[in-house]
């Protein structure tokens, strides 16, 4: 994964926010992950599979705060933790499915996986270069993580 | 399925696997035309649901557990011709876009969306409806 690639995701998250809800989000710059396994984690996270010509994952993660906020933005009011689980899911899969407009086709993503917390062993493996792109949205703090090998 | 006597009688079927993205599409829905919509949560429920409620409409994401949109739109074209299906999805590659329509959908609109587009691109549908 190079620095084209991450823009690509840093542009589409960018996008999701600018165009989703009521005011755009702010993404900071991207940094490697320094320690493999020690994973970025918020309340809830969506993760996406990704195989063919890149191969690994994307996840993106936020509060249960922040996630409320969206889903009260768009009109909800019955909020509870599975409603926030299919919202976290959503984005990742709306930001991912997005970069496919450069990486193409062969860019297969998997339908999200989505879990509170910490994830059950097994479930979440970053490889060698992952990279946290920060996105400050309101007073929310949530990441996209990304984790791709070519 | 009984033939559309006009653009006033519609139903459409949501199917997406998100509840967020289903509930996003029947709030944006500003057509006075449709009369009932229904939600699918995967392909093999919509099937279902399809064939049991023969809605004229569809929004049909593509990324989704059982059966895929693609699959799922193959065999709702197959059994109802005339149905206009409208794929709702993040898939941003061209190619996907013509598979979709390949299969038989109608037309292709990229998530994220404003409520326009989407009411843009559902009467598009509608007008290549019989008696439309």
């Amino acid at each position: 994964m190079d620095e084209n690639d991450l823009n690509v995701l840093v542009e589409g998250t960018v996008r999701y926010f600018e165009s989703s809800v009521d005011r755009a989000a702010a993404v900071g710059t991207p940094y490697l992950l320094t320690e493999r396994g020690q994973a970025v984690l918020s309340d809830y996270t969506g993760l996406i599979g990704v195989s063919g010509a890149r191969r690994g994952c994307i996840y993106f993660t936020a509060p249960s705060a922040m996630l409320r906020h969206i889903l009260l933005s768009h009109g909800e009011t019955e909020i509870d933790g599975r409603y926030m689980a299919d919202v976290v899911g959503e984005v990742a899969n709306i930001i991912s499915g997005n970069a496919r407009r450069v990486f193409g086709h062969d860019f297969a993503i998997s339908v999200p996986d989505v879990f509170s917390g910490r994830p059950e062993a097994g479930k979440l493996r970053l490889g060698e270069r992952s990279f946290v792109i920060p996105i400050n949205w309101r007073q929310y703090r949530a990441a996209l993580v990304v984790s791709l090998a070519a | 399925m009984p033939a559309v006597a006009a653009n006033t009688n519609l139903k459409l079927l949501v199917v997406d696997d998100s509840q967020f993205a289903r509930n996003r599409i029947q709030r944006a829905l500003a057509l006075r035309s449709v009369r009932k919509v229904i939600v699918a949560s995967n392909g093999v429920e919509a099937l279902a649901v399809f064939q049991r409620e023969q809605p004229q409409l569809v929004t049909m994401d593509l990324t989704m557990p059982e059966l895929d949109g693609i699959g799922a739109t193959t065999e709702m074209v197959r059994l109802q011709p005339s149905v206009r299906i409208l794929v709702v999805s993040a898939l941003a590659d061209k190619a996907t876009a013509i598979e979709a329509l390949k299969r038989g959908a109608n037309g292709f609109l990229l998530k994220p969306f404003t409520d326009a587009q989407l009411n843009d691109a559902l009467t598009l549908m509608m007008r290549a409806l019989p008696h439309g």
